[in-house]
């Protein structure tokens, strides 16, 4: 379908100037790569996000006058498979920066390529604190907010519970290991007082979820922080729902409130968790409200998270090039850095600093709605506001 | 006291999903001696259509009736698949019918996406066990215990079918000697599809009993295939009651486990069965396998050294290869370093699966180990390139001296598991031991020196390396101890007579395969600048083996075209479509109808064929006749 699809912009490239092979070359390229087979769930509407983007895009009038063409390959999920396609890319395909990639692995793969060819690379989704700080380089940015960020926003609801006794569950793997360990950092800090009673470290994708969520009850922790994510958490929410685990226990847990891990959840769903998320029924802001019925008419089905985050990757790739006028690497560096743009959130801006944008995200708690999951009290938390000081991080980040 | 009863129950429950599962598939192996990889294909099918089922037709007669009838389809689906691909494959060499379930599993995983789209998807609860039941202050679910109960009604059933019934009586025969239950009159084809049916029902029934605390989604199959393998030869291949004992030990392992250290689970059924295998080598139930007849296909076509006309022609394709930086593009380059690494990588276990006969699952862990060792010389010591690749596959020769000497102890399907078992120790070591291997975010900036950084000289690395391995290996299969070698794997009864020392020259193979596979991680860290846990894999481990199999085991040079076949077909395919699962399982499904001697196997006949105006060599391939040891 990917295949298809360039083919059908490059036909319409065609057509639009009207000549022969040369007009293509006219156009600017953007290299995507992204767990499609691997992950649907999240990649599906991923696609469908950063196709409207595109289309958008051409329809302005495309950058700088010239067509905006994205070229797309899956990386199976595998390290090793996104650097072949990076090379395709780069080498064969002549795109002008990557951009794309989900798990966190991939994404520090793809910048070490990037970094070793001196290719622009705009990381979408991983959110290991590593691409931006103690891995990052010069020639990678990153959209989406942090493990830290995250950590931090879930950090500010929770250090005013009262709960003392802490439990954590997570994903045994980079992603939920450094999730855990940040915002264990950031709570000892605000609330010396709590202690840390139990963790649960299931293997991604393979939670046992009985054991797990008797043992966790076993050690009576006040509150628990969850980091499982898409079918452990469904197991997790069942086992958890039936032994009563969650009963009188406050819950805090990272991106439970996207559609793409809620939803599924559908009466199951516990009350009341505190959660990062996309409440895209509840946000009523005019640059929301654009993206949400430009994508509904386009597809006729609701936004996911990862729409967004597609939609937004292609948006500010367009953005950083249309500033650089041209597809120089260093111009493009130069011009992304500090660079501000519109999103469906609300302006951001890629900072000078780690190359971190920053996009925001929504916490608010989960509530059952007419036997489905929802979002509630859902408030947006600006990116900038929950970084660390700049000194901080430049002792974080290697100089380029 | 309460606590660890309700977690014993916990245990047991897991044990019960597991125990449905393992059963089928170690029925199916018992029989047939397919190693069934589809098996977790057809689990994931069961909870898809159940899945359907029950959301369509509500109420209790809906959801027990909707979880019987999806096991029946599905079982339906399976002697399909029994009757169009295996039979047409049960006579191929060992393990081939391992790359046609592979190839379905691939088609599969594509499919379900197509069908149920991809989200992931949440069943009901089953009808009169959605809550939970008090003990003592704890809580057990209800479904919990209907599950509990349900795994010794299987057993019990399974039981009464094998020791009460003819069929059953048949099994057991063929189960110990299928070879004289033929000569004794029976219906293999029908027995076979039979066996083949009610291990699919029992897979599916065991997937669409997951509905109730599970999501159902399209990686459901590989999340359970590798784990209930791991069951089921614990238990011990064919052994019903193995399965079962097997199952309750790791799920209770687990959950008394994860008290104590959380982490554990990652690891914890390959520690079981690695220490399970060195202790018990037919696992806990299982019986010594009898010494397998041969087919005589060998001895029909025995290998020889290639004459000097085919000798000019591969000399001819390296030195057309080696042009190759003059007419192609950097990535076609970068494509062709990476192709010359697998096929080091398919020969190293090519070597050790045809000359050898010991076909290794966990082959990756050298490989993975040769990229690591790599990795430590040149980021911890900072070693220049050219040391850091001649040392580097050292670690992969430690690793196959270590793991190799328990491995060649066993034979057949269980050294096959204890190499994987050892594989993924390995793997969880570089996974948790983040402080020093990086975890799963790995080593990085493992890039070549600058007179190796570009393209074609990389590539002419690659490729020179390839080829003085692929010669060396050749050499090696043609010398005296390749021909001890081949001895071990035809008769170790015959080779041991004639004063051959079987487990040494093995193991020495076993470092020989191991080390070369870590020259081919060693370049492979070079080329991707990077190495990750992923490399020492079960994906990688399957695809090696895929290569071989592609190949054809029963040749010389399968290796070395199955990978190249594979890799190029793989890579333009992930390129170029989103359903690249699809179409290359496809292409494999076909490759093993058509060719189910492998590529190389299959072009070997057909130029004996023209040699040979006289049939009878080809009818004996094609049904070979048993010959008795």
């Amino acid at each position: 379908m990917r295949a298809r699809n360039y083919f059908v912009g490059a036909a319409f490239a065609l057509l639009a100037a009207g000549m022969g092979h040369s007009a293509l070359a006219q156009d600017i390229k953007i290299g995507e790569i992204n767990s499609y087979s691997l992950l649907p769930s999240f990649t599906e509407p991923y696609r469908k996000g950063w196709q409207l983007a595109v289309e958008e895009i051409n329809a302005a009038g495309g950058i700088n006058g010239k067509k905006l063409v994205v070229v797309s390959k899956d990386d199976g999920g595998k390290p090793a498979d996104a650097q072949t396609a990076a090379n395709e890319l780069v080498s064969s395909e002549g795109v002008a920066m990557l951009t794309g990639t989900f798990l966190s692995n991939i994404g520090l793969a793809v910048s070490d390529f990037a970094n070793q060819k001196k290719v622009f690379f705009l990381a979408a989704e991983p959110l290991t604190d590593a691409v931006t700080w103690s891995k990052g380089n010069k020639y990678t940015f990153r959209l989406r907010p942090s493990n830290y960020m995250q950590a931090a926003m879930l950090v500010e609801a929770a250090s005013k519970l009262p709960a003392k006794r802490w439990a954590t569950i997570a994903p045994n793997y980079e992603y939920g290991q450094s999730a855990v360990a940040v915002f264990k950092k950031l709570m000892s800090e605000k609330r010396p007082d709590i202690q840390w009673v139990d963790e649960q470290w299931p293997p991604q994708g393979k939670i046992d979820a009985g054991p797990v969520v008797q043992a966790v009850a076993q050690a009576n922790p006040e509150a628990i922080l969850n980091v499982t994510f898409g079918p452990d958490l469904v197991k997790l929410v069942r086992e958890g729902n039936t032994r009563g685990l969650f009963k009188g226990r406050e819950v805090v847990s990272f991106l439970t409130g996207e559609p793409e891990y809620l939803d599924p959840l559908k009466d199951e769903t516990p009350e009341g968790w505190i959660v990062t998320g996309y409440p895209w029924y509840s946000i009523k802001t005019p640059e929301h409200d654009a993206f949400l019925k430009a994508y509904q008419a386009k597809y006729n089905d609701y936004p996911r998270l990862g729409s967004i985050v597609g939609y937004q990757t292609i948006k500010a790739a367009a953005a950083i090039l249309a500033k650089a006028g041209s597809t120089d690497t260093d111009k493009m560096i130069a011009a992304a850095e500090g660079i501000s743009m519109p999103s469906p959130f609300g302006e951001i801006t890629f900072r000078k600093i780690d190359h971190q944008s920053t996009l925001g995200a929504f916490v608010g708690k989960t509530a059952q709605k007419d036997g489905k999951g929802v979002m509630v009290d859902a408030s947006y938390k600006k990116g900038a506001d929950y970084l660390p000081s700049d000194a901080e991080v430049e002792k974080l980040r290697p100089k380029d | 006291m309460a606590f660890y009863v309700v977690q014993f129950l916990t245990g047991l429950a897991s044990a019960a999903s597991l125990f449905l599962v393992a059963s089928g598939l170690s029925i199916i192996f018992g029989v047939t001696r397919i190693v069934n990889f589809a098996h977790g294909a057809f689990y994931m099918i069961g909870a898809y259509i159940a899945f359907t089922l029950t959301e369509r037709f509500s109420g209790a007669f809906g959801f027990w009736g909707g979880v019987v009838v999806a096991a029946l389809a599905v079982a339906l689906i399976g002697v399909l698949v029994e009757m169009v691909l295996l039979r047409r494959i049960y006579h191929a060499p060992e393990l081939f019918q391992l790359l046609g379930t592979f190839g379905l599993t691939l088609m599969v995983e594509d499919l379900v996406v197509l069908i149920w789209g991809p989200d992931d998807l949440v069943g009901r609860r089953a009808p009169g066990f959605k809550g939970a039941v008090d003990f003592f202050g704890q809580n057990i679910p209800s479904y919990d215990l209907f599950l509990i109960a349900l795994g010794p009604v299987v057993l019990g059933i399974l039981w009464l079918l094998f020791q009460r019934t003819r069929w059953g009586v048949l099994v057991r025969a063929a189960t110990q000697d299928r070879d004289m239950v033929a000569a004794l009159g029976v219906n293999q084809k029908w027995l076979f599809t039979s066996v083949f049916a009610v291990g699919v029902f029992l897979a599916a029934l065991g997937g669409a009993l997951q509905i109730p605390r599970d999501a159902v989604h399209h990686a459901m199959d590989l999340r359970i295939i590798v784990e209930v393998f791991v069951v089921v030869v614990i238990g011990g291949l064919g052994s019903i009651v193995g399965a079962f004992v097997a199952a309750v030990l790791v799920s209770e392992l687990n959950a008394f486990g994860i008290l104590i250290f959380p982490k554990i689970s990652i690891i914890l059924v390959f520690l079981v069965m690695a220490v399970v295998l060195i202790v018990r080598p037919w696992g806990l139930f299982g019986k010594p396998e009898a010494a397998a007849r041969k087919t005589p296909g060998l001895t029909v076509n025995p290998w020889r050294p290639l004459t000097s006309n085919e000798r000019l022609a591969s000399l001819a394709a390296l030195v057309i290869a080696a042009t190759l930086p003059l007419f192609v593009g950097n990535y076609a380059l970068t494509v062709g370093s990476e192709i010359a690494i697998f096929v080091i990588f398919a020969v190293s276990l090519h070597f050790l699966m045809s000359v050898g006969g010991l076909a290794s699952f966990g082959h990756a862990a050298y490989f993975g180990l040769g990229a690591y060792g790599v990795a430590f010389l040149a980021k911890m010591a900072g070693l220049p390139m050219i040391v850091c690749l001649l040392l580097g596959p050292l670690l992969g020769c430690m690793g196959a001296a270590i793991f190799g000497f328990f491995a060649v102890q066993l034979s057949g399907v269980y050294f096959a598991m204890l190499t994987l078992a050892f594989a993924q120790i390995v793997w969880s070591i570089a996974f948790q031991w983040v402080s020093v291997t990086g975890g799963d975010n790995g080593i990085l900036g493992v890039w070549p020196a600058s007179w190796a950084a570009s393209p074609s000289h990389f590539y002419w690395l690659a490729l020179g390396v390839a080829a003085l391995v692929t010669i060396a290996l050749r050499i090696a299969v043609f010398s005296p101890f390749g021909y001890a070698l081949r001895a071990t794997r035809d008769s170790v009864l015959r080779s041991e007579a004639v004063g051959i020392n079987a487990k040494r020259i093995q193991w020495t193979a076993f470092v020989i395969a191991g080390t070369t596979a870590g020259i081919g991680g060693a370049l492979f860290a070079y080329l991707k600048g990077s190495v990750f846990p992923d490399n020492l894999g079960i994906s990688l481990s399957v695809d090696a083996l895929v290569m071989v199999l592609l190949g054809g085991v029963e040749t010389v040079s399968g290796g070395v075209i199955g990978a190249i076949v594979y890799k190029a077909l793989n890579i333009w395919l992930v390129s170029q479509t989103d359903l690249s699962k699809l179409v290359l399982g496809g292409f494999i499904v076909l490759i093993v109808v058509v060719f189910p001697k492998g590529i190389v196997g299959m072009l070997e006949m057909l130029a004996q064929r023209r040699r040979k105006s006289s049939p009878p060599g080809s009818s004996l391939l094609a049904k070979p006749i048993e010959s008795a040891e």
